[in-house]
């Protein structure tokens, strides 16, 4: 029998067992949303394309699957943008469908057209435009499959009307078309060798992980193995937390700009850095030329590019984190070493760092809120159990100070491209595919009015998504910036005049609660925690709180403010 | 495929000095024959970068073997009476082709590689060049020169 190109767009999500699809639909994909009308596959529509695009992202991010976003043509998938973007930098695995005008239409400046593809070209994995009706199933298949192997990313696929309507038959490949791309997986036995032969002879190593480890599946136990059995401590990068748990005793902390003083030192003194699924990236090696000046440098990472990128390498391995991650496990195990006695006077001066620096603020128990204080309560109330996302600023850079997450896929935030309005509907799309599990939002109030429109769908398919508003006046981290390096000029950062977000919550139908003094936070939390619904808490807080420690941008590790 | 080319090299900052693309006996497979330069670890990324586009087939460094490289170029150059007969000896020279005459000009056809074309066309501009198209280098992997004995095939 002939399917429609709608119909099998249908179909092949079934056959790639697509539960949830996060979209919002138009003119030019309403054929496909005409099939759907009658098909299993949930939908959750959103407000706005780019609630969309995060909450897919945010489904992904929480479950490991593909996650699925569906716009129309033109203005629909531009919006999708910043949200593609978003997964790009972060190598999260999407699958985003966009209505376009029909074939003939293309390059007219027809109504709602937009060069989809040109336009998305370096921000996706691979994307496609698909002109005729017999080649969909196939780029289905492909792009599902480039979007979730090798090193993730967002895949777009761009249908044309007329294919939509368009008519075929169909048959769901089984074998792929791909003989340009094939992800190598399996370490290199001899690298990883010399990898062990190089940490035998390390005195003082560090294991760098970063959000790879999360995405290779099974990679945080190989993680955790390497560090307790060799005896070296970790550090995470941003997108790498949860990746180890947060309450090991070789746990460092983060690293980077925002990271902890001994993790930071653990980088400046250590003679070698096992860097795991993570890039180099700048807000983590701070001036490059001073980034681990005395160490020889390990990398596993899936994607080749990835490696002596940024920093030159000394032992390249490139390959799945936890392939990488076992064999070099068994070659350490075959080396004869105290390893304990080895590290031991390291691991204690990284203590004695520890101890003498360890991440602080003064709550006065009269005085102003302070923010660490709500996410330390939240960390508290929640055992350490919530989905947390976050939005973009100082609110991201507390949450990864003060929750320390023990799993992995349980901390979802925009690390590469630093994305405010993504943890509210990242929240979204993690509630929708885990509805028991609590899933907490830590925003800013300027992150959170750029996607705030998204609390009607919360509403709309009761997921009890919570946003923990750190309230303090200003677009936070850019007046921190301001203040240490601009002479104090704040220029355009108040946000003197705010809705009232306890009135929005409530105009949305939502709950919306407030603390303003610390004695209230914990009813504040307790009472969100026990609605089964969505909750805004309004948290007002000491309006200049700054985040420390901290790294200036172009300094290396060594020069960290502290206050 | 060529604007995905184009566009690693432009979003990432690597510069393009020629490109030249056309189908290879193979009418799917098209060759993207691309000169670049950089560093070591530049030229390293570059590599890379262009192995991570998923319809690249495979990615060939021709300055790391032996290879034959030409280029093309059309030249349209002030040819007035009394420079004629010196134009067309040094065409001569390098093996060109008048292939267009006018009165005041000829267009001449050179092909060479990059050392040849540069050495020619400086010698042209004594008589001032109106126009240049040139294609790009093409290139391509030296065979090899000994004959494989019949066991090896």
């Amino acid at each position: 029998m002939k399917l429609t190109g709608a119909q099998i767009t249908i179909q092949s999500l079934l056959k790639e067992r697509v539960d949830i699809i996060f979209g919002l639909p138009g003119g030019a994909i309403i054929d496909v949303y005409d099939v759907l009308y009658d098909s299993p596959i949930k939908h959750i529509l959103v407000r706005h394309e780019q609630g969309a695009i995060h909450a897919a992202d945010g489904y992904a991010r929480a479950t490991g699957k593909v996650g699925v976003a569906m716009v129309t043509s033109g203005p629909g998938a531009t919006n999708t943008v910043t949200g593609i973007a978003t997964a790009y930098m972060d190598s999260i695995p999407i699958v985003v469908f966009t209505g376009q005008v029909p074939t003939k239409l293309i390059g007219n400046d027809a109504f709602q057209e937009a060069d989809i593809v040109g336009i998305t070209r370096p921000c996706t994995k691979h994307n496609y435009l698909v002109k005729d009706v017999n080649e969909l199933a196939r780029v289905i298949k492909d792009a599902f499959y480039i979007a979730r192997s090798g090193r993730p990313g967002p895949v777009l696929i761009d249908l044309p009307k007329n294919v939509q309507q368009a008519k075929t038959e169909f048959k769901y490949p089984k074998e792929l078309n791909l003989p340009g791309y094939n992800p190598k997986y399996k370490a290199h036995i001899g690298q990883v060798n010399k990898a062990a032969q190089l940490i035998a002879s390390a005195r003082s190593p560090v294991i760098y992980a970063g959000g790879g480890v999360i995405y290779s599946k099974g990679a945080t136990e190989a993680l955790k193995k390497l560090a307790e059995d060799f005896s070296m401590p970790v550090t995470n990068t941003l997108m790498g937390l949860g990746g180890f748990p947060g309450t090991h005793p070789l746990w460092l902390g983060m690293l980077g700009m925002h990271g902890t003083y001994q993790a930071n030192m653990a980088i400046v003194h250590c003679d070698v850095l096992i860097g795991v699924g993570a890039r180099f990236d700048d807000r983590v090696t701070g001036k490059l030329e001073e980034f681990a000046p005395d160490a020889k440098i390990i990398h596993i990472d899936i994607d080749p590019a990835s490696i002596s990128k940024n920093v030159i390498v000394d032992v390249p391995i490139v390959g799945d984190c936890k392939d990488a991650l076992m064999k070099l496990n068994q070659a350490l195990s075959e080396i004869h070493v105290n390893w304990k006695d080895k590290h031991k006077a390291w691991l204690e001066q990284l203590s004695d760092w520890e101890k003498t620096h360890t991440l602080h603020y003064q709550q006065p128990p009269d005085g102003p809120l302070k923010p660490q204080y709500v996410i330390e309560k939240i960390y508290e109330l929640t055992k350490g159990k919530a989905i947390i996302s976050t939005e973009v600023g100082q609110n991201q850079m507390w949450a990864a100070q003060y929750y320390k997450f023990d799993k992995p896929r349980t901390f979802l935030t925009s690390g590469g491209l630093g994305t405010m309005g993504y943890g509210f509907p990242a929240a979204i799309g993690a509630q929708a595919a885990f509805p028991n599990r609590l899933v907490i939002d830590i925003a800013g109030d300027g992150s959170i009015q750029m996607n705030i429109q998204e609390l009607i769908t919360a509403v709309s398919y009761k997921l009890p998504v919570k946003v923990a508003i750190l309230n303090n006046g200003y677009l936070g981290m850019v007046r921190q910036w301001q203040q240490l390096f601009y002479k104090g000029r704040y220029s355009q950062t108040s946000l003197e005049y705010s809705p009232d977000f306890v009135k929005v919550a409530e105009a949305y139908g939502a709950i919306g609660l407030r603390a303003t003094k610390p004695q209230e936070v914990e009813t504040a939390i307790k009472s969100a925690l026990n609605t089964n619904a969505p909750v805004f808490i309004d948290f007002v807080v000491e309006k200049e709180e700054n985040v420390y420690p901290m790294v200036p941008a172009g300094a290396p590790l060594s020069r960290m403010l502290l206050v | 495929m060529l604007t995905r080319v184009a566009g690693l090299f432009s979003g990432r900052g690597f510069n393009i000095e020629s490109l030249c693309v056309a189908e290879t006996i193979d009418p799917q497979i098209s060759r993207i024959t691309l000169v670049t330069s950089g560093d070591e670890q530049i030229i390293e990324q570059i590599k890379k970068q262009l192995n991570k586009l998923i319809n690249i087939v495979k990615v060939i460094d021709l300055s790391e073997t032996e290879s034959v490289e030409r280029e093309m170029a059309l030249i349209k150059v002030k040819a007035t009476p009394e420079y004629r007969a010196e134009i067309l000896r040094i065409i001569d020279i390098f093996r060109g082709k008048v292939i267009d005459v006018s009165p005041d000009y000829y267009t001449v056809e050179i092909t060479g590689d990059a050392n040849k074309l540069q050495a020619f066309i400086e010698l042209l501009r004594h008589f001032k060049i109106k126009e240049i198209a040139r294609t790009g280098t093409v290139a391509l992997s030296r065979a090899r020169k000994v004959f494989k004995k019949k066991e090896e095939e």
